[in-house]
């Protein structure tokens, strides 16, 4: 594993001069780790709580309380490190950052400086290559400035202290694309650890570009920092734009143009970046080993526990449901878009027994109404059906009891009102007519006068019958077996022919 | 003036729980000394005189209905101002923190409260506990009982003289690098650094987070015992504070100490000690052997690194512990510009004192970029090797005897436009702080000085987790003198 080299990228050409430079990056990207409680007090924490209600001495930096780290912090954050095949040290040190500012309760930050608790690993992009990670450390996070209510800043401290890790990343990736690739995959493996939300809207995940550019073969360019990029989106369309805008600087000739070190802001409304701060502004930190804190030790037989019980990576699944379930590799990757949604396809495929079919109602119906604005319910948490609800109507439909048409209004219904299928079916009349006189009675009368569709099937073109079932399932109210009606059709056809 | 409460704390407890004496009668009688002599002394930041009486009263029907009693019921004792307890203004004698009250109550002191004992106020200090004369407190100095135109000593001068004035029998301060001992010693009382870890930090407001540890103050080796039996055990909101089996008796009154190896370190007794020091440490010595103790010589070879490597270490991290004042939650707030970085700025030019802010600065400094291992670094290796010195002392001896501070108690102002001087106060008692070991500083004589006479202190230091052992030769070295029984002619009737 190493990066690729400047041959092997294809870079960005420019349009002015035709010229070939490569755009190289790192991503630091800080993620919350979704415990009950902060990492260093039993505060919970709930994005979207009140103000400062999530808060505990400790967050919010009284004079004399202390820090005790949460285990179940440290776990998770183990998990994360395993999920992206880092290797966690059997031991690792607290730091402080020391800093002020007003969202900083204590004037520093507990994190891991020199010694943090893994190192290595990597994110696979979808085209098999591979962004190594240069290191994952734990960290609390700090809380909130409001800036823009009125003439005062205002102090949010319920995230003050919530468990972070920020994941820093090689210079490996060499484009905006890439970029995006690996924010993805890397939110991707969090989210099926059970390590984090990954919920950029929550904040619960941030991200942070290193960018800069250089002609091939030739020394790097000057890195700039970018800051503010509050989607997956914007990171691409940031990046994109800082490329240009170097490449540009770089072949402006003048070197007072040239990128200078400094970090840069993203304006999502202009699609721009601009300089929020330069190098000379920037903070001694001061690092030093946080004395509150005894080392953390992490003894092999609990990293072992926590690699074997490990869930299943979303790639592990996606193969799973192609291989074993006999999935197509679109349903395979729509199916496990979240861990949530895995989950909910699992269940009702064990239950209704039929992964397929489970698959198609999930993907084709399901996934649908989320989005559908007639239906309240915006996510799977909310929705009124579960997965048995769901297996149960499969099972219906399977049976015969109910045909497809059918299928998807007894969902509707029982999306909107939560209630079980078989009590809407027979509610709606919905129970499919398999009575064969009845149905034998119905396609005797669709037969009258269509000489052309009957002279077609004994010609040998059995398809033509189609065009006379919708008229029986629109004698019947819908409540006709297709698939019987089909035969009966076929069967009337020719023995009524002459032989 | 009468010394206005000549018994320990066993011996109040004992007599409140006899009903010999009502816990009302002994709180009140502690409160109004506090406000009188301790005003005139100016022991106390502040009283909480309501809160105090009607816990006595509460300890007296509790009694009355013959409930149990805690082994502390109805004893007042003084805290520290840089304790946090819910009802008390916890303000480290800086104007920085004036009327800040903790939303919350440290574990000691709870553990204070669940054994019965009555805090009735918070004592002065020098400003966030750093000094040794208590000239840096924002609120004056404190004085000494022993003579009122001398330092109490530092930085827990106040409870140092609220214990000596006989105003509550035990106290609670803080020790980082001699703040509880070298008080003790001027004093004339009994003042206990536990070993590091012992007792919970959480609710001491934080100097330097690697050294400070709470420290009782007494009158007796056996109050010392109850406090340090009380006070310690592992604290699930300190993450430093040790897991521990009790302490085990400390000896009975009267024991010898035969077997016992105390070591003398030369450099603990240098050629330019004050004579008067020499003198009653070479008696107290004698006394030891005659107790059956067998005296050792041994070597502490880098005491001299003790003061730069305690300087850089605790200024480090109190530069980081004080970054926390700034005016934007609690404690005084000054506008400046109006920016955010203003207002911080304009806080803490005029929220610290002198003191704190060379100190933040010195600390700021050792752990800047460039000069981090040059100085932060080397103070950690020197560390390490103070805290060897004592692991080999300690393969030929089980105690470690010497001063606790090189002169007795100095007059207020003698030192204060000299820092270094002031800081080589620490000199005897900042090396076992480094170490993280248990010190003990007692009553061991008196220098005569212009009619006045001052105590002197003696210093007993022990391995690691071993707080058990100086607390042995204490007290048989308690029983074999009279030092702690005497007052300050200020109270003789």
């Amino acid at each position: 594993m190493s990066r690729p080299t400047d041959d092997d990228v294809p870079g960005v050409v420019s349009a002015r001069t035709g010229q070939r430079w490569i755009p190289v990056m790192g991503l630091e990207v800080h993620c919350q780790l979704k415990t009950k409680t902060k990492l260093f007090s039993h505060a919970p924490y709930r994005f979207g709580a009140e103000p400062n209600t999530r808060t505990t001495p400790v967050c919010t930096g009284q004079p004399g309380a202390l820090p005790v780290l949460n285990e179940a912090a440290v776990l998770l954050a183990v998990r994360a490190a395993l999920a992206l095949d880092a290797t966690v040290a059997t031991w690792s040190k607290f730091d402080r950052k020391n800093y002020f500012y007003c969202d900083l309760p204590k004037g520093f930050q507990i994190t891991q400086f020199d010694q943090p608790y893994c190192s290595g690993g990597g994110v696979a992009l979808p085209s098999g290559r591979i962004v190594r990670l240069t290191r994952i450390h734990l960290e609390e996070d700090a809380g909130k400035a409001i800036h823009d209510r009125g003439p005062d800043t205002l102090v949010d401290l319920n995230r003050a202290g919530v468990p972070l890790i920020e994941i820093v990343s090689e210079a490996d990736i060499t484009s905006a694309q890439e970029a995006f690739d690996y924010l993805t995959r890397l939110k991707e493996t969090l989210q099926f650890a059970g390590a984090s939300d990954c919920d950029m809207e929550k904040g619960s995940l941030r991200c942070d570009v290193n960018i800069s550019v250089h002609r091939p073969g030739a020394k790097w360019g000057t890195k700039v920092e970018l800051k503010n990029l509050n989607s997956f989106r914007n990171v691409m369309a940031a990046a994109d734009f800082e490329i240009l805008r170097q490449i540009e600087a770089y072949e402006s000739g003048d070197s007072a143009l040239f990128p200078v070190q400094e970090t840069r802001t993203f304006d999502a409304g202009s699609g721009k970046t601009r300089s929020m701060r330069s190098k000379e502004d920037a903070h001694d930190y001061r690092y030093f080993p946080e004395p509150d804190l005894p080392p953390l030790h992490l003894s092999a037989e609990l990293i072992d526990l926590q690699r074997r019980s490990l869930p299943e990576s979303a790639p592990a699944r996606r193969a799973r449901y192609v291989g074993a379930l006999g999935l197509s590799e679109y349903d395979a990757g729509v199916l496990t878009a979240s861990p949530a949604l895995a989950q909910w396809f699992e269940e009702t495929a064990d239950l209704a027994g039929s992964p397929k079919d489970a698959a198609n109602w999930i993907s084709n119906e399901v996934l649908r109404a989320l989005s559908d604005p007639q239906i309240e319910s915006k996510s799977l948490e909310d929705l009124r059906i579960t997965p048995a609800s769901l297996a149960e109507l499969i099972g219906f439909v399977r049976a015969g009891k109910l045909n497809v048409p059918a299928g998807r209004e007894v969902l509707r219904a029982m999306l909107t009102s939560g209630r079980h299928a078989a009590e809407l079916i027979a509610e709606l009349g919905l129970e499919q007519v398999s009575d064969e006189g009845q149905l034998e009675e119905w396609c005797q009368e669709a037969l009258v006068g269509k000489d052309k569709v009957i002279a077609d099937v004994l010609a040998g073109k059995d398809k033509a019958v189609g065009a006379l079932v919708g008229p029986v399932m629109k004698a019947s109210k819908g409540k006709a077996n297709p698939q019987v009606v089909t035969e009966i059709l076929l069967r009337l056809i020719r023995d009524g022919a002459p032989s | 003036m009468s010394h206005p409460n000549p018994i320990d704390a066993v011996e109040t407890a004992r007599a409140v729980a006899a009903g010999e004496l009502s816990a009302e009668q002994v709180v009140t009688r502690a409160l109004n000394a506090a406000r009188d002599l301790g005003g005139r002394l100016n022991l106390f930041l502040s009283l909480d005189r309501e809160r105090a009486l009607d816990r006595a009263r509460a300890v007296d029907s509790a009694r009355a209905a013959g409930r149990a009693l805690g082994p502390l019921a109805g004893v007042p004792v003084a805290l520290k101002a840089n304790m946090c307890a819910e009802g008390f203004e916890s303000n480290c004698a800086s104007r920085i923190l004036a009327g800040y009250h903790a939303p919350y109550t440290a574990t000691f002191v709870m553990r204070l409260l669940d054994a019965g004992a009555i805090p009735i106020g918070v004592t002065n200090m020098d400003e966030f506990a750093m000094g040794s004369s208590g000239e840096n407190s924002a609120f004056g100095p404190a004085k000494n009982p022993w003579d009122e135109a001398r330092t109490p000593g530092g930085s827990s001068s106040g409870a140092a003289g609220a214990v000596a004035a006989g105003i509550v029998p035990i106290a609670l301060g803080s020790d980082t690098g001699g703040s509880v001992r070298q008080p003790a010693a001027l004093c004339g009382i009994l003042g206990l650094k536990p070993t590091y870890g012992r007792i919970s930090r959480y609710g001491l407001i934080a100097f330097a987070s690697s050294l400070d540890q709470v420290s009782p103050f007494a009158r007796s080796v056996r109050d010392l015992e109850l406090l340090l039996e009380l006070l310690s055990g592992a604290d699930p909101l300190d993450s430093t504070s040790l897991p521990l089996a009790p302490l085990g008796r400390s000896g009975e009154e009267g024991a010898r100490l035969d077997g016992l190896r105390i070591g003398v370190p030369a450099q603990y007794m240098p050629a330019g000690l004050d004579p008067r020091v020499r003198t009653a440490i070479e008696a107290s010595l004698a006394t030891f052997e005659s107790l059956g103790a067998k005296l050792v010589e041994v070597s502490l070879p880098h005491t001299d690194a003790a003061i730069p490597c305690y300087y850089v270490v605790a200024t480090a991290e109190a530069s980081s512990n004080l970054a926390r004042f700034e005016g934007v939650r609690y404690g005084m707030r000054e506008l400046g510009d109006g920016s955010l970085q203003g207002m911080m700025a304009a806080t803490r030019a005029a929220g610290f004192g002198p003191e704190v802010k060379r100190r933040i600065l010195l600390g700021t400094y050792v752990l800047s970029s460039g000069y981090y291992a040059a100085w932060y670094g080397q103070a950690l290796k020197v560390r390490r090797l103070l805290r060897r010195d004592f692991d080999r002392a300690f393969e030929q001896c089980d105690v470690i005897a010497g001063p606790t501070s090189p002169t007795p108690a100095f007059r207020l102002g003698a030192k204060t436009a000299d820092p270094v001087a002031m800081y080589l106060n620490d000199i005897l008692t900042a090396p076992a702080s480094l170490a993280g070991l248990p010190a003990l500083s007692l009553p061991c004589g008196f220098a005569e000085e212009s009619g006045t006479r001052l105590p002197l202190g003696l210093q007993l230091i022990a391995p690691p987790l071993e707080d058990a052992r100086v607390l042995r030769a204490a007290r048989a070295f308690e029983s074999a003198t009279d030092f702690h029984t005497q007052h300050p002619a200020l109270f003789a009737s």
